[in-house]
């Protein structure tokens, strides 16, 4: 059951989700967006701009976090506006498991135009990745 | 040396268009691990209202970082570093989503040009239109040149 700007309220929370990032994600990812910087894929390379390891592309991590929006409004079509800072970077160790990136929204603001803005926080482990995380929806 | 404030305001010719492709946005959506039906199936997103698959919110990125990094980060009299560019914030404002079949062209504009804590911040903006001049979505990218100001 998708929300209606009726019912939903500021302080509302979105159900969370938490998304795997391991390296073959970032391979896959570079080839779809193009972004072939090799700070997402050679530790050689990230390591040596003084990064600690590959990073995940900033793009990667703001598309999982507005999936809590689009999957709770239920038309991908009903975001007006979504916004990010990139404050730190997700790292990706060369295991299995890689990142798991956790993402969770909650309905900040309700505005007289049927939009609702939905602020959302990203954390990949205990770092919190994104700051000023903001999507505007709307809603029917 | 800081970069150079004059160029905020400054807008580039518009890309030649961007054929949006039905295949295109699978695979950015796969890549995403997004199995959503209207990014992948015609009739789904017909059901909903949309002509074709719609891309996900973020596939701007594709066409719209090309072309800002074309033109503003190559150009050769703004001269930023770009070993040392780092993604600092992104936004989008739609009309619109996407969908398979749009062709797209982009016209970038320097928004703003700033300082901060040694660090050079340029802020592009780039507007979307299809070529009928139908406006879809606006793609606002700050790029931040660690240590060059």
């Amino acid at each position: 059951m998708n929300p209606t700007y009726e019912d939903v309220q500021v302080g509302d929370e979105l159900p969370p989700a938490t998304f795997p990032i391991a390296r073959a994600t970032l391979v896959r990812y570079a080839g779809a967006s193009l972004d072939f910087n090799p700070i997402h894929w050679n530790e050689r390379f990230a390591r040596s701009v003084g990064l600690p390891d590959v990073i995940a592309h900033g793009m990667l991590t703001m598309a999982e976090a507005v999936r809590v929006v689009t999957d709770w409004v239920g038309d991908p079509g009903a975001v007006r506006e979504y916004g990010v800072r990139f404050s730190r970077p997700v790292v990706v160790p060369d295991d299995d498991a890689g990142a798991q990136l956790t993402i969770t929204g909650k309905v900040t603001d309700k505005r007289a135009d049927g939009t609702v803005v939905v602020t959302l926080t990203a954390h990949s482990g205990e770092e919190k990745v994104l700051g000023l995380a903001r999507a505007t929806v709307a809603l029917r | 040396m800081p970069l150079d404030q004059s160029f905020v305001g400054r807008s580039y010719p518009p890309t030649e268009p961007y054929l949006v492709g039905r295949e295109k946005i699978r695979e950015f959506a796969r890549a995403i691990g997004l199995t959503e039906r209207e990014y992948h199936d015609p009739e789904a997103a017909r059901a909903i209202g949309y002509a074709d698959v719609i891309a996900p919110p973020t596939f701007p990125i594709i066409f719209t970082m090309a072309s800002s990094h074309a033109q503003i980060v190559e150009d050769p009299v703004l001269g930023i570093d770009y070993s040392r560019v780092v993604h600092g914030e992104q936004r989008f404002v739609y009309a619109r989503p996407v969908r398979a079949g749009d062709e797209l062209v982009t016209t970038v504009t320097v928004e703003n040009i700033r300082q901060a804590a040694g660090n050079d911040m340029i802020t592009s903006r780039s507007d979307v239109r299809t070529t009928d001049g139908e406006y879809v979505v606006t793609a606002y990218s700050t790029l931040v040149a660690r240590g060059t100001a």
